[in-house]
């Protein structure tokens, strides 16, 4: 998508995260301003289902032609299913980041950690300073 | 940072602008991808102005330019042009540059934009017992290169100029003023670089934009580059390689000379312990500048110098230096890309076509 884009249902991790919490589950991406920034994704590296995510740190990788950039759990939990049409079409990460271009379904193991995260107004409120 | 004659086009195209060389330059306008697919199938045009120009003139330019750079300049006519590498006294490549004969005694060097100090100290110092002027005329060209399988024709009827042909140079009046074209470029693909009067290189640009010619940043400039094997200074080529390990034996003629033949010869007699070689990955990944190369064993055996994600070939390509004997294609090794080892093999140069 051209243009800028921040959904009021999601809540925003610092480190240009989605989650979109469903009860003691979620899903995560990366925001348009990640999308934006990195340029067109060429490689998304996921992690296997079953590894465990602590909020804060890496997950995986996306690469765009000329950089590498590290994926950054807003929330932890373990991994119950992983975006595998990305493997063959990375570029959904650009074309519909908070849609098709979503990245893994995690089982949250603190659900209370979305408290803490951003909302979308409070996110583009950190965009813009 | 400096900025090139161009800068404002770049800012009102929505360019994203990077820091190079001292200069901010556009790495890209609507996407690496589309740019460098655009150059392959059409004709996309670079701003290259932080690239360096050095004239040398006088009737000792000859003589001069044999002892600076590494290819036989007598081989070259009046309006030719040829690569070659200023080597240092250890056969260690200072710069590698094009040089284009525009006269009997007068001879345009093209530097890279990092190197450019540099290759004017080096060229003044050694000059002093020539009979040659050696002058910096960066500031005199806009410099912009045009290049893609349908290049030359929209710039033949736009601007209007007859084009030198393949390794050769032309002076014409670009925008009323005169210009320098060039039969040379670093995409593999056909075209010329245009070195025009900074005051009219905006008005130059617009006409080729509207006329169907992609503006292309200095992301595409690489992947074009790496594709076809062309080393960039500071990767592959470096003061502490020689030409015949970069592979660049054919730009050499020791029998003329040049500072750092005697290295030079000896290196290509004996062979080099690494050689520059081209790979791809086989599968996932993109090699990065700097992964490790292994071997047999999770050994290291050489260093990644360039990587990218290749557009034309869909995976990831790069150079590295290894181990002469590794160097051969089809040889099997692994890249180190950030703790994962990928599949990778010896490709025969160029990846493309």
């Amino acid at each position: 998508m051209a243009e800028a884009n921040y959904p009021d249902d999601l809540r925003y991790h610092d480190q240009h995260d989605w989650v979109r919490v469903e009860g003691d589950t979620a899903t995560f991406g990366i925001t348009w301003y990640a999308q934006d920034t990195l340029g067109e994704v060429v490689f998304f590296e996921p992690p296997e289902v079953g590894t465990v995510l602590t909020k804060d740190s890496s997950y995986a990788e996306v690469e765009s032609v000329k950089a590498v950039s590290d994926v950054i759990a807003p929330m932890s939990g373990e991994v119950t299913e992983v975006n595998d049409s990305l493997s063959d079409s990375p570029e959904k990460i650009n074309e519909d980041p908070y849609g098709e271009g979503w990245l893994v379904k995690v089982s949250l193991s603190h659900p209370e950690e979305s408290e803490a995260l951003l909302s979308a107004a409070e996110y583009q409120k950190l965009l813009d300073r | 940072m400096r900025r090139t004659p161009f800068y404002e086009q770049h800012v009102e195209l929505g360019a994203k602008l990077v820091p190079f060389a001292g200069w901010e330059m556009p790495v890209l306008y609507e996407g690496i991808k589309e740019e460098h697919t655009a150059v392959r199938t059409h004709a996309g045009m670079f701003d290259v102005s932080h690239m360096g120009e050095v004239e040398v003139e006088g009737h000792g330019a000859l003589e001069f330019l044999q002892l600076v750079l590494s290819n036989d300049v007598a081989r070259v006519a009046v309006g030719g042009a040829q690569y070659s590498c200023l080597c240092n006294e250890s056969g260690g490549v200072v710069d590698d540059v094009f040089l284009y004969r525009l006269g009997t005694d007068r001879y345009l060097i093209v530097t890279n934009a990092s190197n450019h100090e540099t290759d004017l100290q080096w060229l003044g110092r050694w000059s002093r017992e020539y009979e040659v002027a050696v002058r910096d005329v960066a500031d005199r060209y806009a410099m912009l290169a045009v290049q893609g399988p349908h290049a030359r024709a929209i710039l033949a009827e736009t601007l209007k100029i007859e084009l030198p042909e393949r390794f050769h140079v032309r002076a014409a009046q670009v925008g009323r003023r005169p210009a320098l074209i060039c039969g040379t470029g670093y995409t593999g693909e056909d075209g010329v670089e245009l070195l025009v009067d900074p005051e009219v290189s905006i008005p130059i640009f617009t006409e080729l934009r509207l006329a169907g010619i992609v503006p292309c940043g200095l992301g595409a400039r690489d992947t074009l580059r790496l594709e076809v094997c062309y080393p960039l200074h500071g990767h592959e080529l470096t003061p502490e390689r020689n030409p015949i390990e970069a592979d660049l034996a054919w730009a050499c003629k020791e029998e003329t000379g040049f500072l750092g033949s005697p290295a030079v010869a000896t290196a290509r007699a004996e062979g080099t312990a690494e050689r520059l070689v081209a790979f791809t990955i086989e599968g996932a990944g993109i090699p990065r500048d700097g992964n490790p190369v292994l071997g047999e064993r999770g050994a290291q055996v050489g260093t990644v110098t360039s990587g990218t994600f290749a557009p034309s070939l869909e995976l990831g390509a790069g150079m590295a230096y290894v181990r002469a004997d590794l160097a051969e294609p089809g040889t099997e090794v692994e890249i180190d890309v950030r703790g994962r080892h990928r599949p990778a093999r010896i490709a025969s140069k160029p990846l493309y076509p």
